[in-house]
């Protein structure tokens, strides 16, 4: 049964406070998600007072200023620094986006930073995805096909062809889509999520890949696929600008046609 | 803590191969409702204070008795099928089997009791 509380130990308690020193005018109150599973104590907020006359334009840049200058113990992921690695996906005011291409400017007021939602936390904005990377290996997300490629080049693909696999390739999979589906907090343990399903759909577009079928049949499932209720909090929170409500929706139209 | 792979757990029973037709009679009942739901509220609105005997003689017009006999099928049909999805994201283990089972017994006797009801009327 869906459960309405959370459970004692989840409940987040307000921590400590870090006040600026610098004495600046320009200060941003930032308050993060600390969670340390070693301690045994619940979830805290810490709040920090960051000289934003003294740190870079990106979300990420308070955090990597507050990790170097105020609070060491602070985890995250970061990579690319540049929207490409998907690894600084995280809660933002109250939206799933990257870090790193998220400007502070583009929020009025203080800033609330928490790990992805409804996913199991490492440590502080660390989420556990095993789970997301094991329902995309389980589609099989590369190139199936009998044919063997030809002995002299590339398998060739039509540019109309190779157009159909704009929107889809360019995802990271940062997994702010599916941790922002209501579907997905319910039932991820079966239904496959916003982000899955468009790599899958990814290969079904695929001109070159000769499994449609098989993928067809793996994804038509009342939990794996029809658990989309186009809900669209996916297309509203990626960060890359895609659309994988659509993606979904385009394999259910697929799975239709092959049966009318 | 569990000692499956990941990818067994992401895997679980596999795909049921289903799940097309109920996402496809959804919507069909969806469309079908539209126009039925539509004339039955102009129709009832037309009838206005009109008395038992005249609400009786225009259920037993053909047209009508067709009409609702499919207004009754669409809607219920389409409250299990709507019933199932929302029972199926939020109630899980062995009260999500009991739930369904409830609503599908439920959903065909109202459609049942309706259909008599407006063919006792009819015939």
């Amino acid at each position: 049964m869906a459960q309405f509380t959370l459970p004692a130990n989840s409940v987040v308690k307000p921590g400590k406070t870090f006040k600026c020193i610098t004495g600046s005018k320009n200060i941003k109150k930032v308050t993060v998600y600390r969670y340390e599973p070693e301690t045994g104590e619940n979830p805290r907020t810490d709040t920090y007072e960051v000289d934003m006359d003294d740190c870079g334009p990106m979300i990420l840049d308070i955090l990597i200023k507050i990790k170097n200058e105020i609070d060491p113990t602070l985890s995250f992921r970061r990579s690319c620094r540049e929207g490409i690695c998907g690894s600084c996906s995280m809660n933002i005011n109250g939206s799933n986006t990257l870090a790193c291409t998220k400007a502070v400017d583009d929020y009025k007021g203080d800033l609330k930073i928490y790990p992805l939602p409804h996913m199991p936390v490492v440590k502080d904005l660390v989420a556990d995805l095993t789970n997301f990377y094991a329902q995309y290996a389980s589609v099989k997300p590369w190139m199936q096909s009998d044919s063997p490629p030809p002995p002299d080049r590339e398998r060739l693909q039509s540019k109309e062809d190779r157009e159909k696999l704009e929107g889809l390739e360019e995802c990271i999979l940062c997994a702010c889509c599916s941790t922002s589906c209501p579907s997905y907090w319910w039932n991820s343990d079966r239904y496959l999520g916003p982000a899955t399903l468009l790599q899958a759909y990814r290969w079904i577009a695929d001109s070159r890949d000769e499994a449609t079928g098989e993928r067809l049949d793996e994804l038509e499932d009342p939990f794996k696929l029809y658990r989309c209720h186009t809900i669209m909090n996916c297309t509203n929170t990626c960060p890359k600008g895609l659309n994988p409500a659509k993606a979904i929706a385009e394999i259910k139209k697929l799975i239709v046609e092959r049966r009318n | 803590m569990s000692l499956r792979t990941p990818l067994s757990e992401a895997k679980g029973l596999g795909s049921a191969k289903e799940g097309a037709g109920h996402w496809w009679l959804q919507r069909l009942t969806a469309i079908a409702l539209i126009p039925l739901v539509i004339w039955l509220a102009f129709a009832v609105a037309m009838l206005g204070d009109a008395s038992y005997e005249t609400v009786l003689a225009w259920l037993e017009t053909p047209y009508v008795a067709v009409l609702l006999i499919l207004l009754v099928a669409a809607t219920f049909y389409h409250t299990q099928l709507g019933l199932q999805v929302i029972v199926e994201d939020y109630v899980h283990g062995w009260l999500k089997i009991v739930t369904l089972i409830l609503i599908n017994f439920l959903c065909i006797v109202f459609a049942v009791a309706g259909i008599v009801a407006l063919l006792k009327i009819f015939l």
